[in-house]
């Protein structure tokens, strides 16, 4: 199962990229699986990822929790909390 | 088009009569203007530059503009958030409804802002004198959404 990450604002900043793609081999995966990928990556991204931070996740363009459920070709987003208007 | 987010400025006078124009029914149209600031948390802004997710920023705002829609006797709305780089005094956001009467025009029109604060995928950097910084999110822009939760409409 593949998985595409875009990061939004500072997390792009941090990161220094708006996407990363992720394959599982499996196929029952949430969003939190590929938050501990990305978490196992270290530095900025442990920090940045970590469960006291108040990063929001997006899947398929909808806001979600980390619990939801992924399918093949999924987009998933994570960014701040949000500043317009 | 009920919402768009572009680079380009707008003329709030033609998108108001744009919206009204062909209903005879309107009898009120309510309208918020979001204007870039020079100042912020005690510094100077000289520019703001603003980020979003294409895509989902278009769908969150029509979205919460058929939420206003079914929670309010209203006919319309519209919404316009620029992106880019923008200069105090400039115009950010532009939110219009029309409805037979104020009331339910002006709540409605409240509730586009403080959904669109929360929720819309936009992203603020200010370029201050003491260097470029994102805009934290605010706890009050929290409750204003919030309160829309508890309260049904009247």
């Amino acid at each position: 199962m593949r998985i595409k990450v875009l990061f939004f604002a500072k997390l792009r900043e941090v990161f220094e990229t708006n996407q990363v793609d992720i394959s599982f081999t499996g196929s029952d995966n949430k969003v939190s699986d590929v938050l501990m990928v990305l978490r196992e990556k270290g530095g900025v991204w442990k920090d940045e990822l970590n469960e006291n931070k108040s990063f929001r996740i997006a899947l398929n363009q909808e806001m979600v929790t980390k619990d939801a459920m992924l399918n093949e070709g999924d987009e998933i987003a994570l960014f701040p909390p949000v500043t317009g208007g | 088009m009920t919402v768009r987010v572009q680079t380009e400025d707008f003329d709030v006078g033609q998108e108001m009569l744009g919206l009204r124009q062909k209903n005879p029914k309107v009898g009120a149209v309510a309208s918020f203007v979001g204007v870039v600031r020079d100042l912020n948390d005690g510094d100077d802004v000289s520019s703001l530059t603003l980020e979003h997710y294409p895509g989902m920023t278009e769908r969150s705002l029509e979205d919460i503009v058929s939420q206003a829609k079914g929670r309010w006797d209203i006919y319309d709305a519209l919404i316009i958030h620029r992106v880019g780089t923008l200069l105090p005094l400039d115009q950010i956001v532009l939110v219009l409804v029309t409805g037979a009467h104020r009331g339910e025009s002006f709540k409605a029109c409240e509730f586009l802002m403080d959904y669109l604060k929360t929720r819309a995928p936009f992203w603020k950097k200010e370029q201050t004198s003491s260097g470029d910084r994102w805009v934290e999110a605010r706890e009050s822009d929290k409750s204003a959404a919030m309160r829309w939760e508890n309260t049904r409409d009247d």
